[in-house]
């Protein structure tokens, strides 16, 4: 059960971060390396190098057209005014001509400003949505080239979260924070320049709250980021305790811990109440601060352009066109204050999207490979060390030779690595030393591919996907026929029920696949296999979770399925264990022993003590009983 | 929405508040437009002169004045001024103000409140500019247009004729002629235009005066420019306070709805869980609640401001020009013609996406978790392919409606600017007519782009309220849902005789919904010192039986007893505290051992902890531990594996020391040696305890003194191990597929 807190966020869509309703304060992961992830993403940028300059250009022409209107306008209002005084001085009138003639050149200017922002918005789109593709498809194949091992020591969620939240905050940054960024230097130079021509003095008053306003942005962002992060943990706290106290629920009520939870609940919600309204009221200050900062800048605006004007030394026009200046001003400076932010953030996600592109691989396939058609079967471990990490070896010189056709049990009890069996044959993993060998090759000679094609597997965890049952069946071969398909059903006990599914061979199976029973999974991972048809079998034998009508299907099942082939069997039942030509005991990742049946128990070591602590009994019963060796793996 | 309307009560005062501190804030940004035009109007064009009422005027100026004024509009404008002369109280700081009083006396204005400024504005006004007409006739005929001569023949007039003297020497008959001949063309003219008009001249009567105008001009743009920045302050002040009172309210409801939410769920029966799934109970305590504070504090901020400023620009703009309030109309039904289509065009695919990404998750998860199989069927590329759809799909639909909400933002900004534009085109005319002045085509100007930007703002509403009423009818759900299980009203206790006997007595069972029942007719009873076992199939009842017993259900027909009493008729507290329950998922909370042990009994002894954790066989793994019982343990028992878990489960309710004690399908991760000695454990340590026992494995249940089977909800067979062998069909088909023949004989 995941949290569903940093569930995907591409629905966002533009409307995401910055713009209207106040710049948002984020908590900020740093990256390692900057620099080195910046260029790595600017390397990545490449491809559509013409497509950027392009919306390079269009963002740079539509910004200086918008900065060109107001000082325009402004001259309009300066012949409206210089018209009016005139009228009322009775010396002239207004001159319609000019006003018109100006009106029509910003109006021209608006329009292209528009056209040139939405073109430029609709290309960025375009290249930021290819970029998030390419970075998902890169990621997703890459996952098939790693080696299992990195996957043991990461969460799946982890990977997830790089496909979906990381790859969303690049493509996010390049869709908007890119041309935001852009559009705030050339909007913040740009105004600078039209506010210096128009009248200096006013400009340098209006620049004294620059540096007013950019302490106050940090020193609020540095503030209130202290809580976002303090909001953030104690959320964490109370929504992990919410998880575990629901999902402990019947615990919980069985010791009547209701009063404990809601209290020790009340505490920690208490304290997220108390940095959670100081974290959004901090947050919320930088709004009306701004505003009063601009607006102070109006004010000065005024009184000194008013000033001005009685002199004669600036007109109402440009006054006006200051205001919208001053006015302009402050949002493009909140961007850029918030820049490095945004590009840390955007780093941090690139970073670990890289950092997952640059795993070490797979130990690539030899160049030569041999072919071998048709196998035989036999299998030979060839005096093999292997250990998950090269410092701690648990499996010291095992050698054995398993001729085709014959069944081999591994037991061993809960943990004791039944499983690690399976992975160094099907080059999961590779053996730190020795050698497996199959009809006298080594495996590490076969590609990969050729090697995994000899075998078949089915494990106790019964993978299936989300597609029709026939869909799951064909997996075991793509090309099988229907007619195939269905034989291998019937050969596998499953054909009768799934005749009885809504549906029937095209049933969905659902996410969590629970329209079908977990007994009836397994024969449809059974049936895969026996569709793939492989020499060589490995099975893992179903416990206690099957309900026992299901569970002699299964077993009759494994039996079809076991017909000459080698088997590998991690067995819990005492029949298939006695039946098997080889036993392989494996206690703390090791073979501890290995032999048969009669074998074993002569040589009284840990098989012996296995099997005999089962006449440890209560009441000391005489009656053999007791089949599981183990549970669950 | 509204069903979580009275969770907002206590907070009724503080919305209020915050509403109250709206209004003020919108009130003062609005005004500041009407500030500015106010500098432009009265500061820059008129030098700081508001009314065409001056402050004061030479005693020989008012003489020409009311010339120019009715016997009555006389009476009205002498009352509001005082005459000061050299004997005069005050003289010499009048002098100060005027220096000219040195010279003639003059009439200083009353302190007169703005009605009657108004009321003076046209009399003085119409006076002042017929003087300054006349005046200018006098000083240079030649350079004033026949219009404009108020009927002089200025020809006929011998030149250094004194006009005011003749004018106040004509008959009185044709004096008001001449007058309501002046009142004719001034009245034509308007008021605002007027008192424009005579501020020119009042400033000649001022420097005549002696008075500083520049000084003056720069004091009334300073004095504006001071009630602006208070306006600002005062603003600022508001919205911090709106900014804290909505953190605190949004905080406070949010804190309010996660406490009661809480404390509902955990009053919850498995009734409940069943019906919400404990996953989406999770969502609804956590995001569903940040969803709603999110939504509080834009509401308080955004949604409640927007209207007030929308109306309160539209009376403000209308109020500075009426006649240009359909630029507004326009305005604002493009912005919502626009807004609807973008909106109308991308919501529905934003749930198209959330499903594409949905299914991004799926085929990603699928690959992680089967990651062996697909490796050993070879099916790499086909897994690709599958991914490769699922990614275009998202990444189609994903760019079309990016494509369509960058419209936005520039079509944004062209209505904006297109709206300025239109009102200074229709603005100059309306400037020209003397409709309106400068200044207030700007004000009108910011108003347009105010109330547009307040339409656009109340627009995020509609994207917002839905997605959050989808959260609070999700909480209210959880909130209004009525326990299935309750208390009775007056609890009795349970009996102590008999202590630890259960019987169930017909009992059936359906699940709420359900329509076929999953137990039928249960009949047992089990005593104190026995083991009862249960054994059946997957779905066969088994863990719904034992789940009866400490009211995680309750029964649909029928009746379970404790002690010879109706569990129904006492107090689930009591109920539990006598039933020691290992759940078939074992979980474990964060925390130590010692704390997960000390779970089922708080003040339990060290001792009996070190016992229960003897008898479930723990004691080995805990002491490999170098912390011991002090070892964490993190959040759902993660860091100890499956069957260390289960023994700390067993030793957890252990603890209890109960006279019940119910192992649901408790030992399934032990190894057999581990599972025989716990039995063995437990057969000597709980020898007086009523023990429950469900299983799959026979082996574990061989030797219980009472096995039930059950199949399909129905007992089928009940005995023990030996007589059920020969009298029960399921339990030998059971037993054979678990045990070779030899095994069982």
């Amino acid at each position: 059960m995941s949290m569903p807190n940093r569930g995907p966020m591409a629905g966002r869509g533009p409307m995401g971060r910055g713009g209207h309703g106040g710049p948002m304060v984020m908590s900020t992961e740093k990256p390692r390396d900057f620099n080195g992830t910046m260029l790595k993403l600017f390397k990545y940028l490449g491809a559509y190098k013409v497509s950027i300059i392009f919306v390079l250009i269009l963002t740079v022409a539509s910004t200086i057209a918008s900065i060109l209107g107001p000082k325009m306008l402004g001259n309009a209002t300066t012949t409206l005014f210089e018209g009016v005084m005139k009228q009322i001085a009775g010396t002239g009138s207004i001159d319609f001509g000019t006003i018109g003639r100006i009106l029509l050149s910003v109006t021209f200017l608006y329009l292209i400003s528009a056209i040139f922002s939405y073109i430029q918005g609709w290309i960025m789109a375009g290249v930021s949505m290819k970029i998030t593709y390419r970075f998902r498809e890169d990621i997703f194949s890459k996952i098939n080239r790693m080696p299992l091992r990195y996957f043991d020591g990461t969460n799946h969620g982890e990977v997830l979260s790089r496909i979906t939240n990381d790859v969303d905050t690049v493509s996010q940054t390049l869709n908007q924070s890119l041309t935001q960024i852009i559009t705030s230097v050339i909007m913040v130079v740009g105004v600078l320049v039209m506010m210096f021509t128009i009248n200096w003095t006013m400009t340098l008053v209006a620049l004294t709250i620059v540096p007013l306003s950019m302490l106050i942005i940090s020193f609020i962002i540095r503030k209130s980021q202290k809580y976002f992060k303090q909001q953030q943990d104690y959320l964490g706290h109370v929504n992990g305790y919410v998880e575990e106290m629901y999902s402990g629920h019947i615990v919980m009520k069985a010791f009547n811990g209701e009063a404990r939870s809601v209290e020790q609940f009340d505490k920690s919600n208490d304290m997220l109440y108390e940095v959670a309204w100081k974290s959004q009221f901090l947050s919320s200050l930088m709004m009306p601060i701004m505003n009063i900062l601009s607006n102070l800048g109006y004010v000065a605006i005024c009184i000194l352009g008013g000033y001005l004007a009685i002199r004669n030394a600036i007109t109402l026009g440009d006054i006006q066109a200051f205001i919208q200046y001053v006015r302009s001003f402050t949002q493009p400076l909140t961007q850029i204050a918030n820049i490095s932010n945004i590009l840390q953030q955007t780093a941090a996600a690139a970073e670990r999207v890289f950092e997952f592109l640059d795993e070490p691989e797979e130990v690539p396939d030899t160049i030569n490979p041999i072919t071998v058609p048709v196998i035989k079967g036999a299998v030979e471990f060839r005096h093999v060390h292997f250990g998950y990490s090269p410092d701690k070896i648990i499996i010291n010189d095992f050698s054995a030779i398993i001729q085709p056709g014959q069944k081999v049990a591994i037991v061993g009890p809960t943990g004791a690595g039944k499983t690690t069996m399976v992975k160094l044959l099907m080059r999961f993993y590779d053996v730190t030393s020795g050698a497996i060998l199959i009809d006298n090759h080594d495996i590490r000679e076969f590609t990969r591919f050729d090697l995994r094609r000899k075998f078949g597997m089915v494990l106790q965890d019964t993978w299936l996907y989300n597609g029709t049952i026939m869909e799951n069946i064909r997996y075991g071969r793509i090309d099988a026929t229907d007619a195939e398909v269905i034989a291998a059903a019937k050969a596998a006990q499953c054909d009768h029920f799934i005749r009885t599914l809504p549906d029937s061979y095209n049933m969905v199976l659902n996410e969590e696949a629970t329209n079908v029973s977990q007994g009836q999974m397994q024969l449809l991972t059974i049936a895969r296999a026996i569709l793939a048809d492989p020499k060589i079998l490995i099975l893992d034998e179903a416990t206690s979770s099957v309900d026992t009508r299901t569970e002699v299907l299964i077993q009759k099942a494994m039996e079809a399925l076991m017909k000459d082939r080698t088997g590998f069997i991690i067995a819990h039942r005492l029949s298939t264990i006695r039946d098997a030509d080889l036993i392989l005991v494996m206690r703390d990742g090791d073979i501890v022993e290995q032999g048969k049946h009669e074998e074993l128990l002569e040589r009284s070591g840990f098989y012996a003590e296995l099997y005999n602590s089962q006449f440890e009994h209560p009441e000391l019963s005489p009656e053999v009983s007791l089949p599981a060796m183990a549970a669950a793996d | 929405m509204s069903r979580l309307g009275k969770y907002l009560k206590p907070f009724l005062p503080l919305l209020l508040l915050a509403i109250l501190l709206l209004f003020i804030q919108a009130n003062s940004d609005l005004s500041l437009p009407d500030y500015m035009s106010n500098i432009v109007n009265y500061g820059i064009q008129q030098g700081g002169i508001e009314n065409a009422v001056p402050h004061a005027v030479r005693q020989s100026e008012m003489s020409k004045l009311i010339l120019f004024m009715s016997q009555q509009d006389q009476m009205t404008v002498i009352a509001d001024y005082t005459l000061i002369d050299k004997n005069s109280d005050g003289y010499a700081s009048y002098l100060k103000l005027y220096p000219d009083l040195a010279n003639e006396p003059i009439f200083v204005l009353k302190n007169i409140d703005q009605s009657e400024i108004n009321k003076l504005n046209p009399l003085m006004g119409k006076a002042i500019l017929a003087v300054s007409a006349i005046t200018q006739i006098q000083a240079n005929p030649s350079s004033v247009p026949p219009s404009q001569t108020f009927g002089f023949d200025l020809s006929k007039l011998p030149p250094g004729t004194n006009l005011f003297a003749l004018i106040s020497n004509m008959p009185a008959a044709q004096r008001s002629q001449m007058i309501a001949a002046i009142d004719q063309k001034f009245n034509a003219m308007g008021t605002s235009t007027l008192v424009q008009a005579a501020a020119a001249p009042i400033k000649a009567e001022y420097i005549a005066l002696g008075i500083d105008t520049s000084k003056l001009q720069s004091d009334y743009i300073l004095h504006t420019g001071l009630i602006m920045l208070l306006l600002t302050l005062l603003s600022g002040i508001c919205t911090i306070s709106v900014g804290y009172l909505s953190a605190k309210i949004a905080a406070g409801l949010s804190r309010n709805l996660r406490k009661n939410v809480f404390k509902k769920v955990e009053s919850f029966s498995s009734t409940e869980f069943d019906k919400f799934s404990t996953a989406s109970l999770i969502t609804r305590s956590t995001n569903d609640i940040t969803q709603i504070q999110m939504l509080m504090i834009i509401m308080v901020r955004m949604v409640f401001y927007a209207p007030i400023m929308g109306i309160g620009g539209i009376i403000r703009a209308v109020g500075k020009s009426s006649s240009m309030w359909w630029i507004i109309a326009v305005a604002v039904l493009v912005l919502i013609g626009m807004i609807s289509i973008i909106y109308s065009i991308s919501l529905p695919r934003f749930k198209i996406i959330q499903k594409l990404v949905d299914r991004l998750n799926l085929v990603t998860r699928e690959n992680l978790s089967g990651m062996m199989v697909i490796r050993a069927f070879n099916m790499q590329n086909f897994e690709e392919k599958r991914f490769a759809q699922a990614n275009k799909d998202l990444t189609d639909t994903n760019l079309f409606v990016n494509r369509v909400m960058v419209g936005m933002m520039p079509g944004m900004m062209l209505i904006m600017n297109g709206v300025s534009l239109l009102i200074i085109w229709v603005g100059a005319s309306q400037v020209a007519q003397s409709a309106i002045q400068v200044g207030d085509m700007m004000a009108f100007m910011q108003y347009a782009i105010q109330i547009v930007f307040s339409f656009m703002m109340m627009s995020f509403m509609f994207i917002l309220l839905p997605r959050a009423s989808v959260s609070a009818d999700r909480i209210a759900d959880v909130l209004d849902t009525p326990l299935t299980i309750k208390d009775p009203e007056k609890p009795k206790r349970i009996k102590n005789r008999d202590n630890g006997t259960v019987e169930f007595r017909n009992v059936c069972f359906r699940y709420p919904g359900a329509e076929e029942d999953v137990l039928h007719d249960i009949n047992f009873t089990a005593k104190p010192g026995q083991t009862t076992a249960l054994i059946g199939a997957t779905g066969s009842g088994k863990s719904t039986l034992v789940n009866l017993i400490p009211r995680f259900y309750d029964v649909t027909d029928g009746s379970i007893l404790v002690n010879c009493t109706d569990i129904r008729t006492v107090s689930q507290h009591d109920l539990r505290e006598r039933i020691g329950y290992v759940p078939q998922k074992s979980s474990l909370f964060s925390g130590t051992i010692e704390s997960n042990l000390r779970y089922a009994d708080e003040n339990a002894s060290k001792e009996s902890l070190v016992e229960a954790a003897d008898i479930a066989q723990a004691t080995e793994f805990i002491s490999s531990k170098p912390e011991g019982l002090a070892t964490d343990i993190s959040e759902g028992g993660s860091n100890v594996s499956g069957g260390q878990k289960q023994r700390l489960s067993i030793a957890r309710a252990l603890v209890k020391k109960a006279p019940i004690y119910i192992f649901d399908d408790s030992f399934s991760a032990l190894d057999f040696k581990t599972d025989a000695a716990l039995r063995r454990a437990l057969k000597q340590k709980l020898a007086d305890s009523t023990l429950f026992i469900v299983t799959q494995r026979v082996s574990t249940i061989k030797n219980a003194d009472q096995i039930l089977v059950l199949d399909e909800g129905r007992i089928t067979g009940k005995g023990t191990h030996n007589e059920l062998m020969k009298s029960c069909e399921t339990y030998r088909e059971i037993a054979l597929s678990q045990l070779s023949q030899e095994e069982l004989a």
